[in-house]
C-alpha cells in the first residue's frame, strides 16, 4: 500500500463526487449558478414555445423585393418585442424566409397570427375613396373609454394625416367613415363633428389585451408584403416539462445500469471507468453551459447516447489491457501498451461518428442540429477523458497497490 | 488451448451463412419498401398535427364528427389516453386550426394544446432533398476516410455494411408502417457513424495483425482471429449504448420514441454487420482481386 497515492485517489473521488452533486442538486439554495445544469439553455421543445418559418410571397399588389423582406423583418421584430418575449430569435434564411422562435409564450398560435397580420389600416368614405392609411399613423395606444369603460385603441395621426383628417371630417359631417383593417370592416361611425386634432378611436374591444394587440400591430406598421407560414411547431409548456422529466428519468436509469454493468464485467478498471464516466458527464454538461448550447429533446438523447459511447473508449482500452496482461506483462507496462494500442482504434472509430455528426449539423435544422451538436461535443469529450483521465486514474490505482491481484484487472 | 483463445467457429469460412441471414432479414423490408413504402410523417409530406388534451374523456367518434364539419373526414385521429388526442390532417391555415381548436374546446370540453405542427409541402420536399444529400455526403466521406486510413476495398465493404443497416431500419419501419419524421434522418446518420465505428475497430485489429502475421498464415485466419479478439469489445460497446437506448425507449416519453427505436434497431444491426459482413466482404473483394491476377496468386 502506498498511502500518498491512496490519499490522492480518495481526493479525486471526493472532488468528483462534490462536483457531481453541484452539477445536479441545488446544494445551496438561492445560488443562481447551482446546480450547473440550470445554466444550460433549454430549447423550445423543453420549455414550450413556437418555431415558425415565414416566407414572403408575391401578390398582385406587392412583389417580394429584398428591401421589402428587410422591412417586414424589422416590423416583425417590433411586434415580437412589443409582445414582451425573452430572448426571441428572428433571423433571415435565404432571400425570402424569416425564422422566428419565441419561448414561453402562453398562446403560441395567437402570437404567430399576430406576427403575420398585414395590419393594413384604411379610413374610407361612403363613396369608397380612401382618405387615410396606417402609413400616416403616428401612434396607436390601447386604453379604456372613460365613460363606457370599454377597451379601445386610440389613434394619433402624423401632421399631414391630421390635416387631411380635419378637412375630410369637416366636409362630411353626418356621413359615415369606415375603418378597415386588412380589408375587413371594423366599424363605420357617423361623423358628428369635425376632428381637428388628428385623433380617433376604434372601439369596442372585448378586453384590454385584445386592444393592446391591435395597437401593437398598428404601431409596428403594416407589412409591405404578404407573409405566409411555411412551417410552424409549437410546444405547450405542459408537454415541454413533461418531456424533460421523462428524459431525465430515462437518463438516470440508463446511467445506473451502465455503471453497474461496468463494475460487474470489468471490476477494478470498471470502477475507474465509472469514475471517468462521471467526470465525463460533468465536463460535457459544463461545456454545454459554457458554449451556450441549446438543449433540445433530441439533444438530450444525443448526450445520453454519447454517454453510452464514452464507455466504448474505455471498453477498447480494457480489452487491450486484458490481452497485455495475458501475454505476461506487468500491470504498469500493460496499462501503457494497452493505451497506446487502443488509441488508434479509438481515434479512427470516433472520427467517423464525428463525420456523420458534422454532416447532420450541416444539413439539419432546429432540434436535429441540437442532436448533432451534443453528440459531437460528447464524442470529443469522451476521447479526451478516456485517453487522459482513465489512464491517469488506472495508473494511480495501480501505483496505490490497493488491488494487487491482476485477475481483478481482467486477467 | 486456453479458454480465452477459444474460437467456437470460423467467421470467414461461415460467411455465406451470414450473408444469407442478412439477405433474409433485408428482403422482406425491401419488398415492403417497394410495395407500401415508408409511412412518411408531415415533416416530409406536409400537413398539420394537433396534439390536444381534453379536460374530460372524449370518444374518437365525437372528434371525428366535429372535424367532418371542416371537411376533414380523412384526418387520422389517434387517442393515447382517455383525454389525449393526436390529430393529423392536411395542411391547415392559421385560421382553420384556430377555428378547429375553438370548436373542440366549446363542444367537447376544455382543450389544452400540447403541441401543434404545420409543415408546408415545400418544406417537406426540401427536407427529403436535404436528407438525400446528407446520406450521400456521409457515405462518400466515410469511404474517403477509410480509404485514407485503411484501403479503398475496406471502405467499400464498410459502406456495404452501412447500407445493410440502413435497409434493416428502413425495412422494419416500412413493414410495421411506423411513422418516419425528421428525427429519422438523425437516427440514420448516427447509425451510419456508429456502425462504421465498430467496423473500424475490427479493421484496425486486422491491420495490426496482418503486420505481425506469421509466414504462411492465411488472410482468412488472420481476419477470423481479429474478429474473435475484438468480439468482447464489439458486444460490450453495443450493449452499453443499448442500455441507454432501452431506458430512453421505456421511460423517455413519446416525443423521442421513434428516434430511439430507429437507433436501437440500427445499432443492433450495425453490430451484426460489422462483425459478420464487413470483414468477410472485404475478404471476398480481396479474393476477386487475386482471381483477376492469376499469376500473382500462384507466386
Amino acid at each position: 500500500m502506498k498511502w500518498n497515492n491512496i490519499l490522492k485517489l480518495l481526493g479525486v473521488i471526493l472532488v468528483v463526487a462534490a462536483a457531481a452533486v453541484m452539477t445536479v442538486l441545488p446544494v445551496i439554495p438561492g445560488v443562481k449558478w447551482l446546480p450547473f445544469v440550470n445554466l444550460i439553455k433549454q430549447g423550445l421543445d423543453l420549455k414550450g414555445g413556437v418555431h415558425v418559418v415565414l416566407e414572403a410571397v408575391d401578390t398582385p399588389e406587392a412583389q417580394v423585393t429584398p428591401d421589402r423582406v428587410k422591412q417586414a423583418m424589422a416590423i416583425i421584430e417590433n411586434r415580437v418585442n412589443a409582445f414582451g418575449v425573452t430572448e426571441p430569435i428572428i433571423q433571415q434564411e435565404g432571400s425570402r424566409r424569416i425564422i422566428v422562435e419565441l419561448a414561453g409564450v402562453s398562446d403560441p398560435d395567437e402570437a404567430v397570427r399576430n406576427l403575420i397580420k398585414t395590419a393594413y389600416l384604411e379610413f374610407k368614405l361612403e363613396d369608397g375613396t380612401t382618405i387615410l392609411t396606417g402609413g400616416q399613423l403616428k401612434n396607436a395606444v390601447e386604453g379604456k373609454n372613460p365613460q363606457s369603460g370599454q377597451a379601445e385603441v386610440n389613434l394619433e395621426f402624423e401632421p399631414d394625416g391630421a390635416r387631411t383628417f380635419a378637412e375630410v371630417t369637416a366636409a362630411n359631417v353626418g356621413k359615415r367613415i369606415a375603418i378597415y383593417l386588412d380589408g375587413n370592416l371594423i366599424q363605420a361611425p357617423v361623423i358628428k363633428e369635425p376632428i381637428p386634432d388628428g385623433k380617433a378611436q376604434i372601439s369596442p374591444y372585448e378586453s384590454l389585451e385584445e386592444a393592446h394587440n391591435i395597437a401593437v400591430l398598428l404601431r409596428s406598421g403594416s407589412l409591405p408584403v404578404k407573409i405566409d407560414v411555411m412551417e410552424k411547431r409549437t410546444v405547450g409548456p405542459t408537454l415541454g416539462s413533461d418531456s424533460l422529466n421523462k428524459s431525465i428519468k430515462a437518463g438516470v436509469a440508463g446511467i445506473i445500469a451502465i455503471l453497474t454493468f461496468m463494475i460487474v464485467y470489468y471490476r477494478v478498471p470498471g470502477m475507474v471507468a465509472n469514475l471517468a464516466l462521471v467526470i465525463y458527464a460533468i465536463l460535457v454538461l459544463l461545456i454545454f453551459a459554457a458554449l451556450h448550447v441549446t438543449m433540445t429533446l433530441p439533444g438530450i438523447a444525443g448526450f445520453l447516447l454519447s454517454l453510452g459511447m464514452a464507455v466504448d473508449a474505455n471498453v477498447i482500452i480494457f480489452e487491450r489491457l486484458k490481452e497485455e496482461l495475458w501475454s505476461g506483462k506487468s500491470l504498469r507496462s500493460s496499462i501503457d501498451t494497452g493505451f497506446k494500442r487502443a488509441f488508434v482504434a479509438i481515434f479512427d472509430s470516433n472520427a467517423t461518428t464525428l463525420i456523420a455528426a458534422a454532416v447532420l449539423y450541416y444539413f439539419g435544422t432546429g432540434p436535429i442540429k441540437g442532436f448533432a451538436v451534443t453528440l459531437s461535443i460528447g464524442i470529443m469529450a469522451s476521447m479526451f477523458t478516456a485517453i487522459t483521465m482513465t489512464k491517469w486514474l488506472l495508473h494511480l490505482v495501480a501505483a496505490s497497490n490497493i488491488v494487487r491481484n491482476t485477475k481483478l484487472y481482467g486477467a | 488451448m486456453r479458454l480465452r483463445d477459444r474460437k467456437p467457429f470460423h467467421f470467414v469460412k461461415l460467411r455465406k451463412i451470414w450473408y444469407i441471414i442478412s439477405i433474409l432479414i433485408i428482403l422482406p423490408g425491401i419488398i415492403s419498401l417497394f410495395s407500401q413504402g415508408l409511412n412518411l410523417g408531415i415533416d416530409f409530406r406536409g400537413g398539420s398535427l394537433l396534439d390536444l388534451r381534453f379536460s374530460q374523456p372524449v370518444e374518437v367518434e365525437q372528434v371525428r364528427g366535429l372535424l367532418a364539419g371542416f371537411g376533414l373526414e380523412g384526418a387520422s385521429i389517434q387517442r393515447s389516453d382517455q383525454t389525449d388526442f393526436l390529430i393529423r390532417t392536411r395542411e391547415l391555415s392559421e385560421d382553420e386550426s384556430r377555428d378547429i381548436v375553438q370548436q373542440l374546446n366549446d363542444k367537447l370540453g376544455g382543450v389544452t394544446v400540447l403541441r401543434t405542427e404545420r409543415v408546408g409541402p415545400v418544406i417537406g420536399q426540401e427536407l427529403i432533398r436535404k436528407a438525400m444529400y446528407a446520406l450521400g455526403a456521409a457515405s462518400v466521406l466515410m469511404v474517403i476516410y477509410i480509404t485514407w486510413r485503411f484501403e479503398f476495398k475496406q471502405g467499400i465493404a464498410a459502406v456495404l455494411a452501412l447500407i445493410h443497416d440502413v435497409l434493416v431500419v428502413a425495412g422494419v419501419f416500412s413493414i410495421f408502417q411506423i411513422e418516419v419524421d425528421s428525427t429519422f434522418i438523425a437516427a440514420i446518420l448516427t447509425i451510419i457513424g456508429y456502425s462504421i465505428n465498430d467496423t473500424i475497430v475490427i479493421f484496425d485489429r486486422i491491420r495490426e495483425n496482418i503486420l505481425n502475421k506469421k509466414k504462411g498464415e492465411a488472410v482468412e485466419d488472420v481476419i477470423n482471429t481479429s474478429l474473435w479478439q475484438t468480439m468482447a469489445r464489439s458486444i460490450n460497446t453495443v450493449l452499453t449504448v443499448e442500455i441507454i437506448l432501452v431506458a430512453l425507449l421505456l421511460l423517455g416519453g413519446p416525443t423521442v420514441r421513434n428516434l430511439v427505436l430507429a437507433l436501437l434497431i440500427g445499432i443492433t444491426s450495425g453490430a451484426y454487420s460489422s462483425i459478420c459482413n464487413a470483414s468477410p466482404l472485404w475478404y471476398d473483394f480481396k479474393r476477386l482481386e487475386r482471381r483477376g491476377r492469376p499469376k500473382a496468386a500462384r507466386a
